[in-house]
């Protein structure tokens, strides 16, 4: 773990455990705002409650295992007919069915979001099916748009420019600021795709 | 009611923004000035948290009902700067384009209304939440009368190009070559055009990186300088996304990222590591 300086009210902190460590730090004193991403953690600050220092004193005790795992888990529908179904299946010599089987079955957990309101980065997917993103980002890709690219798999919440692979889609609305919590997915939500 | 005759280059509904939900991948926003967004309201009686208008090279408005108004930001000859002013109904107020600076704040007594979303009315031009940009023909309604009177008083101009942005080393310093820190802080630097509320572009000498290999995408802030593969930094607004796969070098001192919301496109501007 290293904790890096990050101007005068944050740190950003490298973790091989961003959820666990957001969540051992989430009451401390002092602390206004923590957000993850895949290995690290920026933790804002009140200057006239707490330190950097402060901070990396409270990050350095141990952190007791994920309890990020245990998250809400959210089911979404698919349709698998997206338009790369067919060039992620050539490329990753598997068959569209063997494709689709892979997606379908692993059990995801959002690491964290970005990109968009919503967007959420989901880690776990099969190493199968790991492929960078299109060389030609597209113009636009419909909300809703089911989609991989390296490690990670994710829903557009809504119609946006994107570089993923489209595997196929979703009718379930992943973000709405009406709701009380308007994105669907945060960091530590455990995800699973089935086929409909 | 107030109508909008002309919007300048860009005319949106600012307030303090909405802090706290970049965990979801929702930027802060709100005013790039923060402080003269706050100095207009005070001036009016609102309270700082109020929504007003940010006005990018001027703007035009009708108020059809009496109102009173504050101007603050970027120098300005076309009202009473800095003073809180009552207009009678009917009344044109005009706000050239500055001839230094950018951006002018204006404060309504009673605040801009909009629908609040995640506890802001601010527009969001990079991930669309918000109210639209303002167009000529919108019209904007005020929230109710403040308990408070205008404040008495003047703004205080805020300071232009001249003086250097003030930053600290970042994050990832230790990924640039060792003396770019230093190069950062001793060369002039130019605003590039196709800055804006998401981050300003700047031309100048190269900051090498030190290391090959690719970052993975980490949480930022407004104020991060960011430098993608062509070495030049991009200095992060508060419409700028709330990750980012690029290196931080230097994140700028608290105080002076308001100063971001006068710097035109061609000017000049340097840093200095304090």
């Amino acid at each position: 773990m290293r904790v890096l300086p990050y101007g005068e009210r944050a740190v950003l902190i490298e973790t091989e455990t961003p959820l666990a460590l957001r969540d051992a730090l989430a009451s401390a004193a002092g602390v206004v705002e923590i957000v993850p991403a895949s290995r690290t953690l920026l933790v804002r600050f009140d200057p006239q409650r707490a330190t950097a220092e402060d901070v990396a004193a409270l990050a350095a005790r141990p952190v007791p295992p994920a309890s990020a795992t245990v998250g809400e888990l959210i089911k979404l529908p698919v349709t698998y007919d997206g338009v790369d179904l067919e060039a992620v299946a050539a490329e990753t010599r598997l068959s569209l069915e063997e494709v689709i089987a892979r997606h379908s079955s692993g059990e995801y957990v959002v690491a964290f979001c970005g990109f968009a309101p919503g967007f959420a980065y989901l880690t776990g997917l099969d190493p199968a099916l790991h492929l960078p993103r299109l060389a030609e980002p597209r113009t636009s890709v419909p909300a809703g748009s089911v989609a991989i690219a390296a490690e990670f798999t994710g829903v557009y919440p809504r119609s946006s420019p994107g570089g993923w692979r489209l595997l196929g889609r979703t009718e379930t609305t992943l973000w709405d600021v009406a709701r009380p919590d308007p994105a669907l997915l945060s960091p530590g939500t455990r995800v699973r795709f089935t086929r409909s | 009611m107030i109508e909008v005759l002309s919007s300048g280059a860009l005319l949106t509904i600012q307030d303090q923004g909405r802090p706290g939900y970049a965990a979801l991948g929702v930027p802060r926003s709100g005013a790039m000035d923060r402080r003269a967004l706050a100095t207009a309201n005070r001036l009016v009686g609102n309270p700082e948290q109020a929504a007003g208008l940010e006005a990018v090279l001027g703007c035009c408005l009708r108020f059809h009902t009496a109102a009173t108004v504050a101007v603050a930001g970027a120098p300005t000859e076309s009202l009473k700067w800095g003073e809180a002013i009552t207009v009678a109904a009917g009344s044109l107020v005009e706000i050239a384009a500055p001839v230094n600076g950018l951006r002018h704040y204006v404060a309504v007594r009673g605040g801009i209304d909009a629908t609040v979303v995640l506890g802001s009315r601010s527009t969001d031009t990079l991930s669309g939440l918000g109210p639209a940009r303002l167009r000529a023909g919108d019209y904007l309604a005020t929230g109710p009368e403040p308990a408070a009177p205008p404040g008495r008083g003047h703004a205080i101009p805020a300071p232009l190009a001249d003086a250097p942005l003030r930053v600290m080393a970042g994050p990832r310093e230790d990924w640039f070559v060792p003396d770019a820190l230093a190069l950062l802080a001793t060369a002039e630097w130019s605003v590039r055009s196709e800055s804006n509320r998401v981050g300003l572009r700047l031309d100048g000498p190269v900051l090498a990186r030190g290391r090959d290999g690719e970052l993975r995408s980490e949480p930022t802030l407004p104020g991060a300088l960011q430098v993608p593969p062509n070495g030049r930094p991009i200095i992060f607004g508060p419409d700028a996304p709330v990750t980012g796969g690029y290196p931080v070098i230097a994140v700028l001192r608290e105080d002076d990222l308001g100063r971001l919301a006068q710097l035109r496109p061609g000017d000049i501007l340097r840093f200095i590591n304090s």
